[in-house]
């Protein structure tokens, strides 16, 4: 009874949309997705969506890692603070994140860099992205560290390891599981990024313009096997980050 | 390597685990910290071996202060009650691991292994991972993995609390049986009275965070300072104003002087020797050991009244 219940809601908000968008595109005919695909604004827009990535998703492994072991090895004032601020991106809305970097880096803002455009451009969009996908890995790191506890380390410690060998050898490979699982969390976050990039990137089309934003600019311009390419190659995306996170689960274990 | 202990406190927030305690341990001995939870031993144990700061007091290890050195730099072997085993390791890695931050040459870490698996008979398990392992080789590849770097003290949280018995017992005999073989100055934990007078040379009685007593297992036991020491080490009654171990009361059938009349509440044989809960006309209950010929000998029986006197009591103020 429950599983019915889990599965036929699944269906209804998940499965429902994502069949509907694979049926249509089916319906146009996949030439014309795959137009729409290989433009090269299209491929530029992949191409930044995975420039933004790639820069976004070590960044916050790093500080993933680093604010973790902090969080659960050490004590500092301010402490509970640092673990609420962690999850402050997934309470905000991206909006609202786009919004803050906007009045920051704009005209009357903050912050300026001389001559380096940060607005409507690489930098900002990517301070949004890194932005709105910081929790991930940290959320999945602190955890696991609580549950192996520090007891591994003080034996490296004893014998003779020092701080950083104990890090390398002992503490990395005991929550590797939890890292690589929380950077497929980030990296499907980073890709899937919309409203945050959208505020501050302008949407140019072949310059600013994300795979997300793509999207959205094909459907705006009622070119809709244009949306439903795009959205094919990021739905199957989906898939497989979700395939991999799948076969990554049980290993969190028996790590 | 000697340790001296000197006038160390410990507080853990408002909580004082050790209570300005000075310990002095010999080179090459086998010491136990005796005490029940929360008496201070495991901490001590630990600033020792530099895992713990103390709040004030110092660590001498073979005459030099160590008390600001890291645990890296101690030169200590520690032992931990639940292994940290290295998870991601195989037997022969964990074993190989001190040597192997040491940046020894390969070779010469093979053949250390390869001797300390051969010594805590892991013989045949070298490539397994510690979840493969019973608790027993898990404890034994901890204590090879320890030895490794050939520290100069070895020090042990609680070896055996989490292994069963029978297990318990043989890691006892095997202790005692390296440190006969290696000399190495060896300081063990434990909450276990009789783990401590069997295997230890000198033990030290904690309660409390405060020491109670240093001496050797016979004279802990015959020559307690103190109330505390004559309970916790072995069993004892209070009889009127003094104390008395349970085998040091004679029974006889007929009252005799000094003799205090008692109903034997229950009787219990265990092995060679009888076990006897004693009610007292006031009320006071007394445990009674004796040996199995002495109880057939008086016709003992649950119910019955019967006169006691003891042959050796203390007299604590």
């Amino acid at each position: 009874m429950r599983k019915t219940i889990a599965l036929s809601y699944l269906s209804v908000v998940l499965l429902g949309p994502l069949a509907m968008l694979f049926w249509r595109i089916w319906a146009e005919g996949l030439g014309k997705a795959w137009t729409a695909i290989t433009e090269p604004d299209t491929l530029h827009a992949f191409r930044l969506t995975i420039e933004i990535t790639a820069i976004a998703v070590p960044l916050n492994t790093i500080f993933g890692i680093v604010v973790g072991l902090a969080i659960v090895r050490r004590r500092f004032p301010g402490k509970g603070l640092v673990n609420a601020f962690v999850d402050l991106p997934l309470a905000l809305s991206p909006v609202v994140v786009g919004l803050s970097l906007f009045l920051l880096y704009g005209r009357t803002g903050w912050i300026h860099l001389g001559h380096v455009q940060i607005l409507f451009a690489l930098p900002a969009m990517v301070l949004a992205t890194v932005f709105v996908s910081v929790p991930y890995v940290a959320r999945e790191v602190i955890p696991t560290l609580r549950e192996v506890g520090d007891e591994q380390e003080q034996a490296a410690h004893t014998l003779g390891a020092s701080g950083w060998q104990t890090f390398w050898r002992i503490t990395l490979p005991s929550i590797r599981w939890a890292i690589i699982y929380g950077v497929v969390v980030t990296t499907a976050r980073c890709l899937g990024e919309y409203g945050a990039v959208a505020v501050v990137s302008g949407s140019i089309s072949g310059r600013t313009e994300t795979a997300t934003l793509r999207v959205q600019n094909y459907y705006e311009n009622l070119d809709q096997s244009g949306a439903y390419g795009v959205s094919l190659v990021l739905g199957l995306i989906a898939i497989v980050v979700l395939v991999v996170m799948t076969l990554l689960k049980p290993k969190e274990g028996t790590a | 390597m000697s340790i001296t202990v000197r006038n160390v406190t410990k507080r853990f927030g408002t909580f004082v685990a050790l209570d300005d305690v000075s310990v002095d341990v010999a080179t090459g001995s086998l010491t136990a910290l005796l005490g029940p939870s929360g008496s201070g031993k495991s901490t001590l144990l630990r600033i020792i071996a530099g895992l713990e700061t103390p709040d004030a007091g110092e660590i001498i290890l073979a005459g030099e202060d160590a008390t600001s050195l890291t645990p890296q730099n101690r030169g200590v072997g520690f032992v931990f009650q639940h292994y940290a085993a290295f998870k991601h390791m195989t037997v022969r890695e964990n074993i190989g691991f001190a040597l192997k931050v040491r940046k020894r040459p390969r070779a010469e870490i093979s053949a250390r292994v390869d001797e300390l698996i051969e010594l805590v008979q892991l013989k045949g398990f070298g490539h397994r991972f510690p979840a493969q392992l019973s608790g027993g080789q898990r404890q034994r590849m901890a204590l090879a993995r320890a030895l490794a770097a050939e520290p100069k003290v070895l020090l042990l949280d609680e070896p055996f609390g989490a292994l069963d018995a029978r297990v318990r017992a043989e890691l006892r005999a095997w202790l005692r049986r390296l440190h006969e073989e290696t000399h190495t100055t060896t300081v063990f934990v434990t909450h276990d009275q009789e783990e401590a007078m069997e295997v230890a040379d000198s033990v030290v009685v904690m309660n409390d965070g405060h020491v109670e007593q240093v001496a050797p297992p016979r004279v802990l036991y015959d020559e307690p300072k103190n109330q505390f020491v004559m309970s916790f080490v072995g069993q004892a009654n209070r009889f009127g104003e003094s104390w008395v171990r349970p085998h040091d009361l004679v029974v006889t059938l007929e009252p005799n002087g000094s003799t205090r009349e008692v109903l034997i509440d229950r009787l219990v044989h265990v092995g060679p020797e009888v076990r006897a809960e004693l009610v007292r006309d006031d009320g006071e209950r007394l445990d009674l050991q004796l040996s199995r010929d002495e109880a057939d000998r008086l016709e003992l029986a649950a119910g019955q009244i019967v006169y006691v006197k003891p042959t050796r009591e203390r007299v604590f103020d």
